[in-house]
């Protein structure tokens, strides 16, 4: 276990028990964990990313918002920051970096979340907080690249010493293609970075080592996009790359890693056994609850009529699907709704009192 | 969307990639992407207009690639993380409609399918 400033992620590959299990730490995930710790449910989070802000931290961290309730502007990487610091009394495990893949009901009535790292989670209730999906490397839409995906093609590095010896292609202009680039060098027996364009968006620093590389031959820099690959039953043999005078140049190589960003992608939810329509998860709009008993939807990812995916209709459904999650992780007590500004109960779970 | 006044109708000319076009009818400082996606037409644009993807990649019919406000830097640097980028390749959140791009025609482009 890990404590950051703010929370405590675990090791993937253990079995933990919990009151709530929430997939996907964006906003909404991570406000749901508030209105569930006000009510004494405890809550897991998974998500895809390495670390929270999911939308908020992946894709837009410096841009600002205007439409949180009371907050004038702040950006991606604030809010998530702040609602870090919010529910920071509530002890949420965060399990990072890893994908919910699979969801099963158990035979004593508990539901199994398990994730691509090893990680199972029994609890009673799930919430569905996954956004627009998770964020998964995008592909090339180059034809025929299905066969070398795994074995020839990569989208990310895992071991690095799998490319030891390889004569390796990186594609792309950010900090991944150049820090990949970099990192690699020392162990392939040819390095080569493939970007549509001389001028790259990553960090100057790595910019200029790759560029001192390259003239002093250390590795090789192509200007254009690849498009198309060959080789038999996906072993790479080489890929022809386009220029911009529209020039095909022959490129030999056994391993292709495109580094193009990361888009959001449905994946294994889908086969969780919820009712889907358009790829999103349709609820009632009072608990926010599935076609699954005791399975909640809540924020980008759910429909119903009138939706609007506002990051503020997300907490709303948060709060609301909390009063449903007591009833069914504490079916004996008795639910008392309170305001934080008066309940002295409250404030304490807050540590303000 | 609402478009009282035919005669001052700003057309936006979008052409799927299944190749079929449309004639959409956009307002004064919508961004293209937020036409096409009001049109229920198939563009992912994702980040919701942040210039922080490059899922509603388009290319612009060359007559029209010069009467556009260049990209920013911001842009050609996520244009790279799109696909088969070409010159007259732009993210279409960062088109702002006026009057005078009325008859603009956009053709989505691979990455901007939903």
């Amino acid at each position: 276990m890990t404590i950051k400033q703010d929370y405590t992620i675990c090791a993937p590959g253990a079995h933990h028990e919990t009151d709530v299990i929430i997939i996907g730490a964006g906003p909404v995930g991570l406000f749901a964990v508030f209105e569930l710790g006000l009510l004494d449910v405890k809550a897991h989070l998974v998500d895809i990313l390495e670390r929270p802000g999911g939308q908020c931290a992946e894709l837009y961290p410096e841009k600002p918002i205007y439409d949180i309730p009371g907050v004038p502007l702040i950006t991606g990487e604030g809010l998530t920051q702040d609602l870090l610091k919010q529910i920071k009394p509530f002890g949420a495990h965060y399990h990072l970096g890893q994908m919910a893949t699979s969801l099963k009901k158990r035979e004593n009535g508990l539901w199994r979340l398990s994730t691509d790292m090893g990680t199972s989670i029994d609890a009673p209730v799930v919430v569905v907080a996954a956004g627009g999906g998770s964020f998964q490397p995008k592909k090339p839409p180059i034809p025929g690249l299905e066969p070398y995906e795994g074995k020839s093609v990569f989208y990310a590095v895992r071991h690095m010493e799998a490319f030891k010896g390889k004569r390796v292609l990186v594609a792309g202009g950010g900090d991944s293609a150049l820090d990949w680039s970099l990192n690699l060098r020392p162990i392939v027996k040819s390095m080569a970075l493939v970007h549509r364009r001389p001028d790259f968006r990553a960090a100057p620093d790595s910019v200029q080592k790759m560029r001192t590389l390259v003239a002093a031959g250390g590795m090789q820099l192509l200007t254009g996009q690849i498009a198309s690959l060959y080789g038999d039953d996906g072993v790479l043999e080489g890929v022809k790359i386009k220029t911009k005078e529209g020039e095909m140049i022959d490129y030999p190589c056994d391993i292709l890693l495109p580094f193009f960003g990361l888009t959001m992608k449905l994946g294994p939810v889908a086969d969780f056994g919820l009712e889907l329509e358009n790829n999103l998860i349709p609820v009632d709009t009072e608990k926010f609850e599935t076609s699954l008993p005791t399975v909640f939807a809540i924020g980008d990812i759910n429909t119903y009529p009138g939706k609007l995916k506002l990051i503020l209709s997300g907490f709303h459904e948060a709060a609301l699907m909390a009063q449903q999650a007591f009833r069914y992780v504490h079916p004996d007590a008795k639910l008392r709704f309170q305001y934080t500004t008066s309940s002295t109960s409250l404030q304490q779970k807050l540590g303000v009192k | 969307m609402t478009q009282t006044d035919e005669d001052d109708a700003i057309i936006l000319n979008v052409t799927t990639m299944d190749g079929k076009t449309q004639a959409l009818a956009a307002l004064e400082g919508w961004r293209a992407m937020e036409v096409i996606r009001d049109y229920g037409l198939p563009i992912k644009a994702e980040c919701g207009g942040a210039c922080a993807c490059a899922t509603c990649h388009v290319y612009v019919a060359q007559d029209w690639v010069d009467k556009l406000v260049p990209p920013t830097e911001e842009e050609e640097d996520m244009l790279d993380q799109a696909f088969e980028v070409q010159e007259n390749s732009r993210l279409s959140c960062q088109i702002l409609m006026t009057p005078e791009l009325s008859g603009l025609e956009l053709t989505l482009a691979p990455g901007s399918e939903p």
